[in-house]
């Protein structure tokens, strides 16, 4: 009998469906259960947030960047407040540096417990999925008692951090991070060896390492293709040239390596937790200049000139000189940058956001291809993507 | 820092010639400009000399200054993390202006020019795959573009009548508000009447 040519089957994933992160619609073309090519369609989170920017004044625009990738809020207002200081010129005190930097790795803890328990939920495993929400709810009890909102801080300003730590929170952070590890290895030891694990994971999505410069990956996807690239040692902002901390590396690239990437990521955030927790300096956490940072509520009731600051602060805001800048923070998830062009007004002419997962998404042709449908979960699940920042 | 960037300006000058139209430190940050033709060669040299060596190409964006006769900016940042330093490429455009897409270079190229195209309205030739990618399928105009309103032009309604989602012109129960900060003191360098004194003068 002479053999039949098929026709490849067109199939449509998403924009709903558990296992797409969020909004993601993938067209993708089947030659049987092979994916012959896979075009994602983004956008369908698109709320114009740059756009938006533009018109609000710099201190509006900073819960913005809380709602891009909510996962992780604080390390993006961290590469916006970086770049305003950068046009500026400010000197930011020591103490806010620490209290970004720690606050910087409990960000990063709770995007990397929330991107492996998704993940081995994508993969069938429920049980990591329980047991990582209840430290994620750990966590975000810190954010609430420095800022008032579990999950869209606004925490860190320009000039500083918006309110000192209260009183007793270092010392209950460093109790949980003397904890957590422990949390680590449960995780580590339902899935690490767990054969069906490995079995979904290694050497699907392999990326060598000049695959995963040309298509722009940085962070973790970066380190598990074998390049000991991370911004916080490389262009060390914060206090992070003031901690010691290693970087993992993967040797293979494979969606097994991105998981262990995460894992070790993970312990070395808490080396950096006990670190800040330990040096951090008294001082203000603030800068005292008033015409960046609002005076005291107390100053206001007394001072004619702290209550015009605080009025003008609120309603017109600072001005920032002209000028452009490119600022990137290592992210949890890559390279967060913001593109800022200032034109000496009280808001951002352009405040372009580069944003990681973005470049990670689009290598999704290239990494699915020849491989079967179950595996592109597999692969997306290892991206670790938020459509809150693809699509802005 | 900075002088290692000026070293490494003056170096890509001279060994790319007429492809570096100036270069400049803002900020401790290294700006080459350059022109449509030049810029897929130039983009080539950083990629590819031992000197440079930048293989990521991180961000493709337009910047819209409709005050000026080439309206964009299309601004390129480029990473190297073998020597661990950064630059950007920057070039002026308009609406007609074809500028070569870098997606044969970087792979990544190629959503963030969508992305530019989409939003500003850059057309990048060359690129295979130059569809919208952040706005709705259908979508009209450019939204970044300075002169597209914050508000749109059309919203998205559940029509009761023919039962399915539609476009209808936008309605603002509110005029859209925006308010002048500029301080009549520190931003205005000529007040009402200014003229006069200068023409004594």
């Amino acid at each position: 009998m002479a053999e039949t040519q098929i026709k490849p089957m067109t199939m449509n994933f998403g924009p709903q469906h558990p296992a797409a992160h969020g909004v993601l619609r993938m067209v993708m073309e089947m030659d049987g259960e092979v994916i012959q090519r896979l075009d994602p369609h983004i956008g369908l989170l698109h709320r114009g947030t740059e756009k938006l920017i533009e018109y609000k004044t710099y201190l509006q625009a900073i819960p913005y960047f809380d709602r891009l990738d909510y996962v992780s809020p604080m390390c993006q207002e961290h590469a916006f407040v970086t770049a305003v200081e950068k046009l500026m010129g400010l000197e930011v005190p020591a103490r806010a540096l620490y209290i970004r930097t720690l606050f910087d790795e409990i960000t990063r803890v709770l995007n990397h417990v929330m991107a492996i328990a998704a993940y081995a939920s994508d993969v069938g495993a429920i049980t990591p999925f329980l047991w990582s929400f209840e430290e994620r709810e750990l966590l975000m009890e810190f954010y609430e008692r420095v800022s008032g909102a579990r999950l869209h801080a606004a925490y860190y300003r320009v000039g500083g951090v918006h309110q000192d730590l209260p009183a007793g929170l270092l010392d209950d952070i460093a109790a949980w991070a003397n904890r957590f590890p422990k949390v680590i290895d449960d995780i580590d030891n339902l899935l690490s060896e767990n054969r069906i694990f490995k079995q979904r994971l290694i050497d699907i999505g392999v990326v060598s390492l000049e695959d995963a410069l040309d298509w722009g990956f940085t962070g973790p996807m970066l380190r598990a293709s074998g390049a000991a690239w991370d911004l916080r040692k490389a262009q060390p902002y914060a206090a992070y040239d003031k901690v010691k901390f290693d970087i993992p590396i993967g040797k293979n690239g494979d969606s097994y390596d991105r998981y262990l990437v995460r894992m070790e990521e993970m312990r070395q955030s808490i080396r950096i937790i006990k670190q800040c927790v330990e040096q951090m300096p008294d001082g203000p956490h603030v800068v005292m200049d008033h015409k960046v940072t609002p005076p005291t509520r107390a100053q206001a009731k007394r001072s004619m000139e702290a209550l015009i600051h605080h009025f003008k602060l609120y309603t017109e805001g600072f001005h920032v000189p002209p000028g452009e800048t490119y600022t990137a923070i290592e992210a949890p998830k890559g390279e967060f940058g913001v593109y800022l062009v200032s034109d000496g007004t009280n808001r951002p002419y352009r405040c372009k956001i580069r944003s990681p997962s973005f470049a990670h998404l689009q290598s999704m042709d290239y990494l699915s291809r020849g491989h079967m449908l179950a595996d592109s979960v597999a692969i997306l699940g290892s991206m670790d993507i938020v459509f809150g920042e693809i699509d802005r | 820092m900075t002088e290692a960037l000026q070293e490494l300006g003056g170096y890509v000058t001279a060994q790319t010639g007429a492809h570096v139209a100036k270069s400049e430190i803002v900020r401790g940050e290294l700006i080459l400009w350059t022109t449509p033709e030049s810029l897929l060669p130039l983009l080539k040299f950083l990629r590819d000399d031992t000197r440079c060596r930048f293989r990521t190409l991180v961000d493709i964006c337009g910047v819209d200054y409709p005050e000026r006769a080439q309206r964009f900016e299309v601004v390129y940042n480029l990473l190297s993390i073998y020597k661990n330093h950064r630059v950007r490429v920057k070039l002026a455009a308009d609406e007609s202006t074809a500028v070569p897409s870098a997606s044969g270079l970087f792979s990544t190229a190629g959503w963030f020019e969508r992305e530019a195209w989409d939003l500003f309205g850059i057309f990048f030739a060359g690129n295979a795959d130059l569809r919208r990618i952040l706005t709705d399928y259908g979508f009209e105009g450019h939204p970044m573009r300075k002169d597209f309103p914050l508000t749109g032009y059309v919203e998205l309604r559940y029509d009761e009548e023919q039962k399915r989602v539609i476009y209808d012109k936008v309605k603002l129960t509110q005029d859209f508000r925006t308010f002048d900060f500029m301080s009549p003191w520190e931003g205005m360098l000529h007040l009402p009447g200014d003229e006069k004194a200068e023409k004594k003068g």
